[in-house]
Formats: C-alpha cells, sequence, structure tokens
C-alpha cells in the first residue's frame, strides 16, 4: 500500500518509494539520509497533529506532521 | 598563519575533537546543535603555524539556519578542511564530505566514533574509502584520543582531491551509494535495553510520564546539591569571615568609605544580605547564594546534556511549543537559561527563521528565570513557606505561556516544523560532566562577578548621591497606585536592570507582606533582563527588535503586576 509516512501504525516499517513537497524539503531529508529505497520504520506519532520519530539507518529523526506526510512509504518487498 | 577548519555533521564530536587538537576546553553536549559560533585556538601537538576554527554544525553546504551559515562562511576562507564524520552514520555524513571535495580544498577525512560503529556491527574499509574519495581518511575516537597521533602525521598529506569532480544533487547521492556499497559492511544487531528506552521516552503515552519523573528528580538534585552546599561549605565559610568584616568595619568607622564597603549594621551586625556593602553583601549574594545552585544546576544539566535526553524532550515538547510559534527545539533554549539567560538566548541561534528566534529569545527574557534569580525568589520567600515560591513560579509559568501565544499573533513570519535527530542515549562520563560543570562555573565567575561587583559598587554611589531617590520618585505612582508596593521598593526595582539578585536585601528591610513580596519578586524576573542579557539580545536581535521585545516586556510587567495585585491584595 502506498501511503504518507505518518500514515503507518507505530512500530510498522515501510519502504519509500518517493519525497513529495519542495526543492528544499527533499534536499534536506537526502542530507539526513533519508531518500527512496531505504526502509523506514514509525517509532512514535505525537497526537493533536504532533511529530512522528522515524527510523532510518538505526537513527531516529524527530520530524513534523506535515514533513512526514511528503515522505511517500510502500510495503518492503 | 594556515587556517584549518573543522567541518562536519551536528553531533559527530567536533567539539571534543577541537580540544582534543588544542588543548582548548569547549563546551560539548550530546545533542546536535551545541556550537553555535565557533571557537578558534592554536594545533598544538608540534604544529605551529596552524590555525583551528571549530565550525557549527552542518548537513550540507546549502546553510537553512543562522549556525549554518557561520559554517559556510568559515569553510570560504579555509585553507585546508578536517572533515569529522560519524563513522556510524557514514552515507549520511558523506553527502557534505562530497560537496566540500568538489570545492578543491585540501581535506582530510577523520571517521570518528570508530569504536561505536564497532559496537553497532559496522565495519569500513578505510583503504578503499581513501580510494574511492582521493584523500587520506583516518579513524578516532575523539573520546578518547585515539587516532590523533596518526591524524597529525597526515595532515600534510591533505590535498585537494582528484577523483571527485563537481555534479549535481541526484549523481552526488549516486556516487555516495556506491561508495557505501564498496567501503561499508554491517552485520545485523539485536535490540537492545538502550533501544527499548529510547523508544518508551519519544512515544506519548510512555514520554510523558516519563519527563515528569525526570523534571522532578533533577529539581530535587538542584536543590539537594544547593542547600548542602549552602549549609556545609558557603555558610561555614563566611562564618569564619564575619570577625574579618566586623574588625574591618571597626577600623574604618562610620563614613563614605563604611557605607561603600560595610554598608549599613543591622543591630550592630553584619548582616549578609541586607547590608549592601562591597566585602558584605557584594560577596555574600554571588558566592553563598548563588554559586551553590549555580553548581547543582550545571552539575544536573551536564548530565542531561551528556545522556542525549533534551532532543526527546524537545519531541515531547514540540506540539505545545508551536502555539507559542516555535518548535519543540526551542525546550533547549530554555533550559539553558534556567542557568544564564545569555546562553539561553544565544542557543536560539539553532531556530530557523527569525520569527522564532525573536520568540524565543523574548519569552527566556520575560519569564525564564535564571539560577541568580531562583536564589533570589527562594532568598526572599523561602522563609514564608514553599506556597509562597510556587506561587512566583505558577505565575512565571503562565506568563510564558500567554506571552507565547500572544507574540505568536503578533510576530509575522514562519514557523517551519521541527526537523531534529535523535542521538542515542549515551552514559554520561563523570570526568566529563566535572569538566564541563567546572568549565561554566568559571565562567559565571569570570563574567558575572565583576558585572555583581560592578552592581553594587554603582548602586552605592548612585544612592549617596541621591539619584536613586529622585528616580524613585519619578517610578513611585506606578509601584504604589498601580502595583500596591510601598514606594521605596521602586528603588530595588530600578537596581534590578543591573542585578536583580541585589535587589534582594533591598526589599527585605520594607517590612512588606509576603503576598506583595510575591508581586515584587515575580515582577523582578519579569520586567527586565539583567545588562548582561540586554547587551546578548541586542546583539542577536539588532536595536528594532530589542526594543520591541522590550516594550512587550514593559507592557507584560504592567499587566501581570496590576492583575495580581488585584487578585492577592484586592483593590
Amino acid at each position: 500500500m502506498i501511503q504518507p509516512v505518518s500514515h503507518l501504525e507505530t512500530g510498522q516499517s515501510a519502504v519509500i518509494c518517493r519525497l513529495e513537497g519542495g526543492f528544499h524539503f527533499r534536499k534536506k531529508m537526502w542530507a539526513m539520509g533519508i531518500h527512496e529505497k531505504k526502509i523506514i520504520r514509525l517509532v512514535a506519532k505525537h497526537p493533536f497533529h504532533g511529530p512522528v520519530v522515524i527510523e532510518v539507518d538505526g537513527r531516529e529523526i524527530t520530524l513534523g506532521r506535515r514533513m512526514a506526510g511528503h515522505i511517500i512509504v510502500g510495503d518492503p518487498e | 598563519m594556515k587556517k584549518v577548519v573543522l567541518m562536519g555533521n551536528p553531533n559527530v564530536g567536533k567539539s571534543v575533537f577541537f580540544s582534543r587538537l588544542t588543548g582548548a576546553n569547549v563546551i560539548t553536549s550530546n545533542y546536535p546543535g551545541t556550537t553555535v559560533d565557533f571557537s578558534k585556538g592554536r594545533l598544538c601537538r608540534g604544529k605551529d603555524g596552524h590555525e583551528i576554527i571549530d565550525a557549527p554544525g552542518t548537513y550540507s553546504l546549502e546553510p537553512s539556519n543562522r549556525a549554518e551559515e557561520v559554517a559556510l562562511e568559515l569553510l570560504e576562507g579555509a585553507d585546508l578542511v578536517i572533515n569529522v564524520a560519524d563513522a556510524t552514520n557514514l552515507e549520511r555524513n558523506l553527502y557534505l564530505t562530497l560537496q566540500i571535495l568538489e570545492r578543491k580544498i585540501p581535506v582530510i577525512l577523520a571517521l570518528n566514533m570508530w569504536d561505536e560503529a564497532g559496537h553497532v556491527g559496522i565495519s569500513i574499509n578505510r583503504e578503499r574509502l581513501e580510494a574511492e574519495l582521493g584523500i587520506p581518511v583516518v579513524a578516532t575516537i575523539a573520546l578518547s584520543g585515539e587516532g590523533f597521533h596518526e591524524l597529525m602525521q597526515r595532515i600534510g598529506d591533505a590535498h585537494p582531491s582528484e577523483t571527485i569532480r563537481p555534479m549535481n544533487e541526484e549523481e552526488r547521492w549516486i556516487r555516495i551509494g556506491e561508495i557505501v556499497k564498496n567501503v561499508q559492511q554491517i552485520t545485523h544487531r539485536h535490540h537492545t535495553l538502550r533501544d527499548w528506552l529510547s523508544e518508551a521516552s519519544i512515544r506519548p503515552l510512555t514520554g510523558f510520564p516519563i519527563a515528569i519523573g525526570v523534571m522532578l528528580a533533577a529539581f530535587w538534585c538542584v536543590s539537594i546539591i544547593g542547600e548542602s552546599l549552602i549549609d556545609y561549605v558557603f555558610d561555614p565559610l563566611f562564618a569564619l569571615y564575619t570577625p574579618v568584616a566586623m574588625s574591618l568595619s571597626a577600623w574604618l568607622g562610620p563614613g563614605f568609605l563604611h557605607d561603600l564597603l560595610i554598608g549599613t549594621l543591622i543591630d550592630g551586625q553584619i548582616d549578609y544580605v541586607q547590608s549592601m556593602g562591597l566585602f558584605t553583601t557584594g560577596i555574600y549574594v554571588p558566592f553563598a547564594m548563588v554559586l551553590p545552585y549555580i553548581v547543582a544546576f550545571y552539575t544536573v544539566l551536564a548530565v542531561f546534556e551528556d545522556s542525549g535526553y533534551l532532543p526527546r524532550l524537545a519531541t515531547l515538547t514540540d506540539t505545545i511549543f508551536h502555539r507559542f510559534g516555535m518548535h519543540g527545539f526551542g525546550i533547549i533554549p530554555v533550559f539553558l537559561s534556567l542557568g544564564c539567560n545569555v546562553t539561553g538566548i544565544l542557543a536560539t541561534r539553532n531556530l530557523e527563521t527569525k520569527k522564532q528566534r525573536f520568540i524565543a529569545a523574548a519569552l527566556l527574557a520575560i519569564s525564564v528565570p535564571c539560577m541568580a534569580k531562583n536564589a533570589m525568589v527562594f532568598g526572599i520567600l523561602g522563609p514564608y513557606g514553599a506556597g509562597y515560591v510556587m506561587l512566583v513560579f505558577a505565575t512565571l509559568f503562565l506568563v510564558f505561556v500567554l506571552s507565547g501565544l500572544i507574540l505568536n499573533r503578533l510576530i509575522k513570519g514562519d514557523s517551519p516544523e521541527i526537523c531534529l535527530e535523535i542521538p542515542p542515549y549515551r552514559r554520561p562520563d563523570p570526568g566529563t560532566v566535572l569538566k564541563k560543570t567546572l568549565m561554566r562555573i568559571r565562567w559565571f565567575l569570570q563574567e558575572a562577578i565583576p558585572f555583581l561587583f560592578l552592581g553594587v559598587l554603582i548602586i552605592n554611589v548612585l544612592y549617596t548621591v541621591g539619584f536613586v531617590e529622585w528616580l524613585g520618585g519619578v517610578f513611585a505612582p506606578v509601584i504604589q497606585g498601580w502595583f500596591g508596593l510601598p514606594a521605596e521598593a521602586t528603588t530595588a526595582l530600578l537596581v534590578g536592570f543591573l542585578r536583580k539578585d541585589l535587589a534582594v536585601g533591598m526589599l527585605l528591610p520594607l517590612a512588606m507582606s509576603p503576598m506583595q513580596l510575591v508581586i515584587a519578586t515575580t515582577l523582578l524576573t519579569i520586567y527586565f533582563p539583567c545588562v548582561g542579557t540586554f547587551s546578548i539580545m541586542f546583539r542577536e536581535l539588532g536595536a528594532r527588535d530589542m526594543i520591541k521585545a522590550t516594550a512587550f516586556m514593559a507592557a507584560m510587567a504592567l499587566l501581570v503586576g496590576g492583575t495580581m495585585r488585584l487578585l492577592l491584595l484586592g483593590l
């Protein structure tokens, strides 16, 4: 299933299919190691449209909900 | 002189690296963005003529905040770059490495945290990496100093890369992918207790109770350490000093010099809080009232910083901080401000937009009490009971929330979302914690004590010439009519601009009711920052925004003081 990473269940993993959003945002994500084909895991999701915590390459990163909405993931093969 | 610049991603250990290379002491922490300004030093270890600069951490050469802009400017003037990379996260770190190499500057790459990479099952083929990048690569462990000998030996070999040519974004990532595939091997590891704890403290359901527990424990530690230091170290020391001061007082006899140095005797005795002399109150307040809590606070802060808990706290507070026009990272300046507002305001450089930085700085200056202010609140209201102390802090908390909500609407500009790396938990090293605490205490002694002394001196002089009384008369209607305080309190509030902590001694003899004291101390913490904070705000925000912040502060003080008067004293 193709969906934003913020729609995953807590603890669920998926593969990044594409990054949406502006040039700057994508660049920043790339520079932090978040890009296509990477395995991404949703560590935590905060209520009231709060931030999400994701894990890529064993590193946890906190992202705002809107940013997380631009990271589109699919099922791991 | 050759300019050597240390460049690397945030939180890869550049500052530890810097202090290894220069022997200088710099503050380091286990969270991204401790270095917001650069530090300069001379390369020791037998390399003369090298100046070394520790640049703030950056992910790429396209800056997204003030600290990163500083890093880019430094790179442009560099003769040689030591690129410090986190060996546990090679792929991401290489992005910056390639960008630097494309600029044809001599570079040497240090794969730092080499030991930790081993622990998590990462092995990197260094010879292979050297060939791929075309520059010397050394493995280092900055904390222990391993690999630094080799680094110094090979620093002369640093040269512009022959293998890396300018490329675009896409090509760069493809190249990194190839390099990493060729040089790195990862053996899978199992989830550990550390991972479990890390996740529990960042998930909302478990994270908030943990955060509350951690905060309570931290405050408990600060007060226990602080009180013990006062009871068992500083008060006994001053008991020894009293006879000396008394004989000085007798020797001086009454007159101007006595007023200046010893101050007023209360019932024929020196009262260290109320006498106001340079050699009585002037040394008692900074050393016996403020310093113990500074020691306590910075010890606890150092443990906090080095453990890596603060970024988790930033994640938990993100939702609420957005209502104040900032994001969760704003908690870090707040935390630092509890020690000293100056360091707090410097830390706002990690926030991305002007709006965020303005709100953060203004909120800190208005409603986050530094250790000197805290000591003042405890010193004045402690004897009346914890309830009164709590009342002040509860008011300040409300002021913080209210000001945040108002400023978020008032100030134009963007409030981008949080994007913060969460470092792994590390056990704080007692030696590092001790060193860091000592450095900060030394900083406090060097920066704050002269101010404090100067404050007492200026006030004593202004008092003697009658200026303070005159000014007091001008402001008395506001103080008496609006805040419900005695006219004499005006002086104390004015003195508070120079040093808030001194105002303590001036408020105590006025025989105010506890509720009046609550109002006076709350006002003292809100209305104006100390001279140090004032000047750093001016530097960071510029004159216009500084005036805006000051106007808001004054308005807030009037509003809060008036409201408290109505609620606590009645009409």
